[in-house]
């Protein structure tokens, strides 16, 4: 049946969008959602009680998937929102002016310029206080002693340690911008504005009015201000970076698409730094998000769905719970037999994948042979044909480059490797002497996310989502997730448990042995 | 029951004289012993007492001339010839069983219904 809504126009320009965006990510538009999904089942105008959204909008990659080709054909009625609902285009253009304002940076300059200038003052102080007397009262002041020399060698040795611990410690690129503030560098910072203020105080109060002549105290002020900050900067490690060293947590953090789990041992952190070292490990340790690999599940989920209708004969009322449980009661009745189709699928599948790898070895086991490191003498005696690493990788690729397609597409990760790309690795596996196998083995595995270029993690951007204030420490029981737009990774956090170890003393001269004989004799 | 080392042990016994028979080169009795000093007691089936380490008969052969004495698997033997079989090893026993120059052995052996047979026939 085919219904054309007034609005048709504007849905193809919608759904050409959606179309155009098919690695895109959000189903952000019920309006489109819907319109699909009464365009997959059977044709008909379907008034769902609850809208089967998939989860991840469409993921259909290069037409692979079920194209459908009728959307155009049948729309909804529901076209009051079309007119209001903006493209996929214009909200990535819209969220990536967002991503790159200038608010962001501000408040991550504002901090280092604050920390920058708090720690100038601190150095400048003690030479401060050396210098003045000697530039305001040169001619009150006592001579100073060779104790008073030694103390200025003294300072100045702590300067220059204090100076290369700050340098270490303090003058490293940050390696994330976190939500909020960082508490203990802020209670740091604030420490020793104090202290220096007064410090400062002491000297102006005591020493700058009354004019006082003893150089040597003067120096042994100083003296102990630097050691003051020396204890300060021990502090700051054992806050900043000592402290979380110790395992107390154990935090699993699972991808809620395909459930891939990883455990990591962390110290006592707040959840936004125990987010960011979550991250840094996603990068290394999770495989690449594959949306490809989510499809079938989404079928089957929208088969269930697409197998009974409900009707309203009532009117408008909204009876949703009604409906709802109504459905449930019908599917459980009738007797599905999907666990069938589903286990017939997979093993048809897995025998497809293990013949294309089986043939896909061969081809490029036997490409290999074609090639030949020359060595140095060979390559003076016959210029002729001489390729370096990327010719020759050229060369023999087309031999191999369908079975590799075809192994690709089966396991559906040919999005993920360019031509290019695979004739560059071509290239370095050959420059190093790498079997065959060597070669394949960034194919035949999925690595992790490092390992692809940076278009094709889907992980860029990610939200912190917690009940409790980000700046409070990891408990036991702690949940939070960390967002991103193709999907998230929850992170659940156990405290390891205290262990009792108590101790047993064995004698080593008390391991004795006898022997347990039984015999029977006849006679 | 265990018997404590030092008191004297009290038993009633009954006395079975054994031919032994020639077979070719040997003189055999016709049973097998199992148990001895040197022997691990708990494996010992036929022992009313777990840490008893005395000599029992483990198997008396059909038609044998222990067969036709009268003896019986499971029993004790508590002397042979004179000889004390309750403190022994398990070869020394054997080498007492088994002497060439000897055509009889007169052994006392106990088993555990012999007390009450005892004082039944004394009633």
């Amino acid at each position: 049946m085919d219904t054309e809504s007034t609005y048709s126009e504007y849905s193809h320009y919608s759904s050409r969008s959606r179309g155009s965006h098919r690695h895109g990510e959000r189903s952000r538009d019920r309006h489109k959602s819907r319109s699909k999904d009464g365009s997959r089942s059977e044709k008909s105008v379907t008034i769902n009680a609850p809208p089967a959204e998939p989860l991840l909008g469409d993921e259909s990659i290069h037409g692979e998937e079920v194209q459908d080709d009728n959307w155009g054909e049948t729309t909804t009625a529901v076209t009051g929102t079309s007119e209001h609902s903006i493209s996929q285009e214009d909200i990535a253009r819209i969220s990536k002016d967002m991503e790159d304002s200038v608010g962001l940076d501000c408040k991550r300059y504002l901090g280092l310029t604050v920390a920058a200038v708090l720690g100038l003052l601190v150095f400048l102080t003690p030479i401060a206080f050396l210098i003045l007397p000697q530039v305001l009262w040169r001619d009150k002041l006592e001579p100073c002693g060779t104790a008073c020399e030694g103390l200025f060698i003294s300072v100045a040795f702590k300067l220059l340690i204090l100076l290369l611990g700050t340098w270490a410690l303090f003058f490293r690129p940050p390696r994330a911008g976190m939500p909020r503030v960082f508490v203990f560098r802020v209670l740091l910072m604030v420490l020793i504005f104090l202290f220096v203020v007064s410090y400062w105080l002491f000297y102006g109060v005591r020493i700058l009015e009354t004019k006082d002549s003893n150089y040597q105290g003067i120096v042994q002020y100083a003296v102990s201000l630097v050691d003051a900050l020396l204890f300060i900067h021990y502090l700051a490690i054992v806050l900043l970076e000592m402290r979380q060293l110790q395992p107390m947590f154990s935090v699993k953090a699972t991808r809620s698409t395909d459930g891939e789990t990883y455990f990591y041992s962390l110290g006592h952190l707040s959840i936004q730094r125990a987010a960011v070292v979550i991250l840094e490990n996603y990068y290394k340790d999770f495989s690449v998000h594959n949306p490809a690999l989510l499809t079938a599940s989404k079928s089957r989920a929208a088969k269930h769905m697409a197998g009974l209708k409900v009707y309203n004969v009532d009117g408008p009322e909204n009876n949703a719970p009604g409906q709802s449980r109504a459905m449930i009661t019908a599917a459980a009745r009738r007797r599905d037999t999907s666990h069938n189709d589903l286990y017939y699928e997979e093993a048809d599948h897995d025998r497809r994948v293990k013949k294309r790898k089986s043939r896909l070895v061969v081809a490029v086991e036997e490409a290999f042979t074609h090639i030949k490191r020359m060595q140095e003498e060979e390559q003076k005696k016959a210029p002729g044909e001489v390729m370096d690493p990327r010719e020759a990788a050229q060369a023999i690729f087309p031999s191999m480059a369908r079975a590799l397609q075809k192994y690709l597409r089966t396991t559906r990760q040919h999005h993920c490797h360019t031509m290019e790309s695979i004739q560059q690795h071509l290239a370095f596996c050959i420059t190093n002497n790498m079997t065959p196998k060597a070669f394949l083995e960034s194919y035949l595995n999925p690595g992790p996310t490092l390992q692809y270029s940076q278009n094709r993690w889907f992980a860029r951007q990610w939200t912190l989502v917690s009940e409790k204030a980000v700046t409070n420490g990891l408990n036991d029981g702690v949940v939070f997730v960390l967002k991103c737009t193709d999907f998230s990774l929850v992170v659940t956090v156990k405290k390891i448990p205290f262990i009792k170890l108590s101790e047993e003393f064995i004698d080593p001269k008390s391991h004795k042995f006898v022997l347990r004989l039984q015999s029977e004799t006849s006679v | 029951m265990a018997h404590i080392a030092g008191l004297p042990v009290t038993a009633v016994v009954q006395r079975i004289e054994i031919h032994k028979l020639r077979q070719g080169e040997n003189l055999i009795l016709g049973f097998s012993i199992g148990g001895g000093i040197d022997q691990d007691p708990g494996q010992n089936p036929y022992s009313e007492d777990k840490s008893d380490k005395g000599i029992y008969v483990t198997r008396v052969s059909e038609g044998g001339p222990a067969e036709v004495a009268g003896l019986h698997t499971g029993d004790k033997i508590m002397q042979v010839n004179g000889w004390d079989m309750t403190m022994v090893t398990h070869d020394q026993a054997r080498k007492r069983l088994t002497k060439k120059n000897e055509d009889v052995v007169r052994l006392l052996v106990t088993r555990t219904n012999l007390e009450t047979v005892v004082r039944q026939s004394m009633q």
